[in-house]
């Protein structure tokens, strides 16, 4: 069994208020030098087979339909070794 | 006059928008995210709420309910279309209306009476008022930030595409305070605030919602 992660994150030019809220918190608790924070999701797929080429592109597929809106978020998809 | 209400898993104001649209002298059909056809009503109002919990994105699950299929092809083909707040954001998941609702702005969840400019009085939910009119109805979110590339946002000014437009302070951070837009036939509109929470006047913030329903039915009348 293979397993495949997609990453959804914000497209840069969209404000990220969660990210905005999470920069603010670590500065209130010490954490200085964070410029800022971007905020996004992880999905980890198992697959029932093995990763081939038409197994990662159905997950591509996948990620440009449900799990990110491609007008607002980039995603990105890897097979973990 | 049957004007199909659908009811998500997580729906909240499903209810308040089939009282509106009885209200407004209509008959409203309560329609089943699982349902596999419209019933052969005449419009159809996607009501505020939280289906599926909001989970992945808001919409982002409802887009794909079976209920979901006959719409999109209907409301391609002319069907009257009302997304409300969540309905909205199905809407634009559905790519039936361009851009997407992200977190508001202040991150706080913001509930209040709004005023607004109805601003394109020609599409089939708001023949009922005028162009340049200022209503208040309620608007109630926590992800109402409306927003798109430059492009879309040009085009739909460039167009009249955008219905109501928040008056006063913008409340959630929307691009150019867009609080409603619609496609390009004017069949399909999506709001962020309430009109079905503002038709009548012992409840809620006064009557300027029930010009949204008046429309639809002169509309579905009149063709």
């Amino acid at each position: 069994m293979a397993r495949v992660v997609v990453d959804v994150m914000l497209k840069p030019e969209i404000l990220d208020p969660q990210g905005k809220a999470v920069h603010g918190a670590l500065g209130r608790l010490g954490f200085d030098g964070v410029a800022s924070v971007r905020q996004g999701k992880r999905f980890e797929i198992e697959l029932t087979g093995e990763a081939t080429p038409e197994a990662v592109s159905e997950i591509e597929r996948a990620a440009g339909t449900l799990l990110s809106n491609p007008v607002i978020e980039d995603f990105v998809v890897r097979v973990e070794p | 006059m049957r004007i199909g209400v659908v009811t998500f898993p997580g729906s909240l104001d499903d209810r308040d928008a089939a009282r509106a649209v009885r209200v407004a002298g209509g008959e409203a059909v309560p329609l089943w995210h699982g349902d596999a056809d419209l019933h052969g009503v005449d419009a159809v109002v996607l009501p505020g709420g939280f289906s599926y919990g909001d989970y992945l994105r808001c919409g982002a699950i409802a887009r794909f309910a079976p209920v979901m299929e006959p719409l999109a092809d209907a409301a391609r083909g002319g069907l009257p279309v009302l997304g409300v707040c969540n309905g909205f954001q199905v809407l634009c998941e559905s790519h039936l209306l361009p851009g997407a609702l992200i977190r508001n702005d202040h991150r706080k969840f913001v509930c209040r009476d709004q005023p607004l400019r109805v601003e394109n009085a020609t599409t089939a939910w708001t023949t009922g008022y005028g162009a340049g009119d200022e209503i208040v109805i309620p608007l109630k979110n926590g992800e109402g930030a409306y927003v798109a590339g430059e492009r879309t946002l040009d085009e739909l000014e460039g167009e009249g595409r955008v219905v109501v437009r928040y008056v006063g302070d913008n409340p959630n951070g929307s691009y150019r305070d867009i609080a409603g837009i619609t496609n390009v036939r004017g069949n399909v509109v999506g709001l962020m605030p309430h009109p079905e929470h503002a038709v009548e006047p012992l409840t809620g913030s006064g009557t300027d919602g029930l010009g949204f329903f008046a429309s639809v039915l002169g509309a579905v009348a009149a063709p």
